[in-house]
């Protein structure tokens, strides 16, 4: 589904991403972990494609297709998403007609009709009941004055409306209490198929024990420098990155 | 002829038409005593640094219009809020039209200046409001020298308007250029409530200049929302003035929708004569080609205790200009003051201009006072968040400028106005949002 090859990428002429290599299948959860600094955030991004960040090297092959020269919207398009850290406040427009004028767009691109309004209302409070979110945040401002908790339900429910093929969850467990956590992972793992893939980027092993990754990979300096199972996850916990870095010094 | 000579000369006749045996007659003939010194303002003036005048006093505008034109309702219904019951006062071409109005003296008087200004029952009204708030700016007086007709609304005591009231002026473009000067009066009791609504609105695209007085006392505990929607014609101009004196404990608010016309200039000012007063005033400006808006405003923070929120947005493009200068202006006395403004603008084309001047004056110590100022370009983070939902460039930036200034709606407190104001929004961005309104 996704192949990432040799990917280099600068911000304001600093080299942040140095040769990332990476492969995603459909039906795989996959892990990046690694210290502050490490460029995961840069890396989500990147895919996504943030204009900001320059991509100076490599490819990223998505559904067998070159994507590093299209637009954020054109990749979302093609069935790739992106739940931010730090999702954007819009006061001014409510959750569900944010989702709607999301989903019209996603369909006029692919050549289809606006979804009737009456399947919108359908498709919007089955998922949010998936969620548990309660009617009256859908016609909230988009994530104006939501705690960090109701902001990363937020994007999980956006995730579950737009039914992407590719959903990368930048640090999702951040701010999150232990009931949120359990809400969102289940969401998570509700809308996992074998036809879709999920990338986890996080700090901590902790949204591990929810969503449980089949490959772990640890970022360190722009690179991945180790990639394992689950197992890896409560090493990395338990000991930190250091030993990591023994072994990369050694060699 | 120059407009200033045409109206000094055009007074000698606009006499002949009226009482000159009448206190209101000496107040306008002083008026006009000072508006000959003064005459039209002018870019020395600090206060039109960014605003001239110039290009719309060179038309040679009609004093007097020939006659009452009538329109059929019908092909004026789309400009008042129609999906509500209100009471309603219409001028075409600046005078009083019975057919399209809906006025009323039971309980309340949404009735016209010209009654108030000539019948002895309101002699007392007038005595102690009329010309009483406006100060005597050259445009003031100007209006006060003219001053016959216009919406005179009186809310006695303890009285809730049971519905809003629309004031509605129209002009026919029967002449080539007309100048109106409405001159409006709204007195409410104490602990009385009111909603109104104002448009001026010409109908075709001959030349208007609309030069409107607007006074409003607030007794103490009054409430009085006013609405200005201002989405004119390419060769109208509006020059609004519009004052507001509050007592103790009121509460008062003025909101004013810019999306149109050759150049408007909105002064409005609130005089804060109690203690716990809450003073509000709201703009969201959205214009294209030359078009020219300047708001220029002023709390006067008197007593202890009060409140003034300001929060004006504004969208240009193609080489519109925007002003907006600010002042808030706290007294010795007025200890514990809040002061709120805020002044927030995109700049859609790099041919656009913005002109944003706060003015904090204060000498009170103890007062929370603030103010901040944004010119921009949208935000980047927001736009790849959009777009990362699939929503393209084009859409994205719509979208998040009709949010920018829809956000001030949720203080209308009129949900049909708010409507029908965010739709003007969305029309004027030309946006699709993928949602009804």
């Amino acid at each position: 589904m996704l192949k990432i090859k040799n990917l280099h990428a600068s911000v304001e002429d600093k080299e942040i991403l140095k040769g990332i290599n990476l492969e995603i299948n459909a039906g795989e959860v996959h892990a990046i972990m690694g210290p502050n600094g490490s460029g995961k955030s840069t890396l989500a991004s990147v895919i996504a494609g943030k204009e900001e960040y320059e991509q100076t090297e490599g490819e990223i092959i998505f559904e067998n297709e070159e994507i590093s020269e299209l637009e954020a919207d054109e990749r979302a398009h093609k069935g790739l998403f992106l739940s931010f850290q730090y999702p954007v406040e819009i006061p001014g427009v409510s959750v569900t007609n944010f989702m709607k004028t999301a989903i019209n767009e996603t369909r006029k691109a692919q050549g289809l009709e606006d979804m009737p309004a009456k399947d919108m209302l359908k498709k919007i409070r089955e998922k949010s009941e998936l969620l548990d979110m309660d009617r009256k945040f859908l016609s909230r401002s988009l994530n104006e004055g939501f705690s960090g908790g109701e902001k990363k339900r937020n994007e999980i429910f956006q995730m579950a409306m737009l039914e992407p093929k590719l959903s990368i969850l930048d640090e999702t467990d951040s701010g999150l209490d232990i009931d949120a956590l359990k809400i969102v992972s289940n969401g998570v793992n509700k809308l996992r198929t074998k036809d879709n893939a999920v990338l986890v980027i996080t700090h901590y092993q902790r949204l591990l024990d929810y969503i449980v990754p089949d490959y772990v990979h640890v970022l360190l300096n722009g690179k991945i420098v180790k990639s394992g199972g689950k197992e890896l996850a409560y090493k990395l916990e338990e000991q930190g990155y250091d030993w990591i870095k023994e072994e990369m010094k050694a060699l | 002829m120059e407009l200033k000579d045409k109206l000094i000369s055009s007074f000698f006749a606009f006499e002949e038409q009226i009482d000159v045996n009448s206190e209101v007659h000496n107040i306008r003939s002083e008026a006009m005593k000072n508006f000959e010194v003064s005459g039209f303002p002018s870019r020395k003036d600090e206060d039109w640094k960014y605003t001239s005048l110039k290009s719309i006093l060179k038309e040679d505008y009609s004093i007097f219009p020939k006659k009452e034109d009538a329109i059929e309702y019908k092909d004026v219904k789309k400009y008042f809020i129609h999906d509500i019951d209100a009471y309603t006062i219409v001028f075409i071409d600046g005078i009083y039209s019975s057919h399209l109005s809906q006025t009323t003296h039971d309980k309340i008087d949404a009735c016209l200046m010209s009654s108030a200004l000539t019948k002895d029952k309101y002699k007392p009204v007038i005595e102690k409001y009329f010309n009483k708030i406006a100060p005597k700016t050259s445009l003031n007086s100007l209006n006060t020298a003219f001053s016959r007709e216009g919406a005179f609304i009186n809310i006695p005591k303890n009285t809730v308007a049971d519905k809003p009231i629309q004031i509605l002026n129209f002009s026919t473009g029967n002449e080539s250029a007309l100048m109106l000067q409405p001159r409006n009066l709204v007195v409410v009791g104490e602990n009385a409530h009111v909603q109104i609504i104002e448009r001026h609105q010409s109908l075709t695209d001959n030349a208007v200049l609309t030069n409107a007085v607007t006074e409003i006392y607030a007794d103490k505990r009054a409430m009085v929302d006013y609405y200005k929607i201002q989405n004119d014609h390419a060769n109208a101009s509006l020059i609004d003035n519009t004052y507001v004196e509050q007592q103790g404990e009121s509460n008062c608010s003025v909101h004013t929708f810019s999306f149109g016309g050759k150049l408007t200039r909105n002064n409005l000012q609130f005089f804060q004569k109690g203690e716990h007063i809450d003073s509000t005033m709201k703009g969201v400006t959205i214009i294209e080609d030359k078009q020219h808006v300047d708001h220029n405003t002023l709390v006067h923070h008197i007593e202890p205790n009060c409140e003034s929120h300001q929060d004006y947005k504004g969208i240009y493009d193609d080489r519109s200009v925007g002003v907006f200068n600010g002042k808030v202006l706290v007294e010795k006395e007025a200890q514990k003051t809040n002061a709120f403004q805020s002044n927030n603008n995109i700049l859609v084309s790099d041919k656009a201009t913005i002109n944003s001047k706060p003015q904090l004056e204060i000498f009170a110590d103890d007062v929370a006072c603030s103010h901040g100022c944004t010119i921009g370009q949208l935000d980047e983070d927001a736009m790849f968040y959009l777009k990362s939902r699939g929503i393209p460039a084009k859409e994205a930036r719509a979208l998040l400028m009709y949010a920018f200034a829809n956000n001030v709606l949720s203080s209308v407190k009129i949900p049909e106005l708010q409507k029908r104001v965010n739709k003007l929004i969305a029309n004027k961005l030309n946006v699709s949002l993928g949602f009804d309104l």
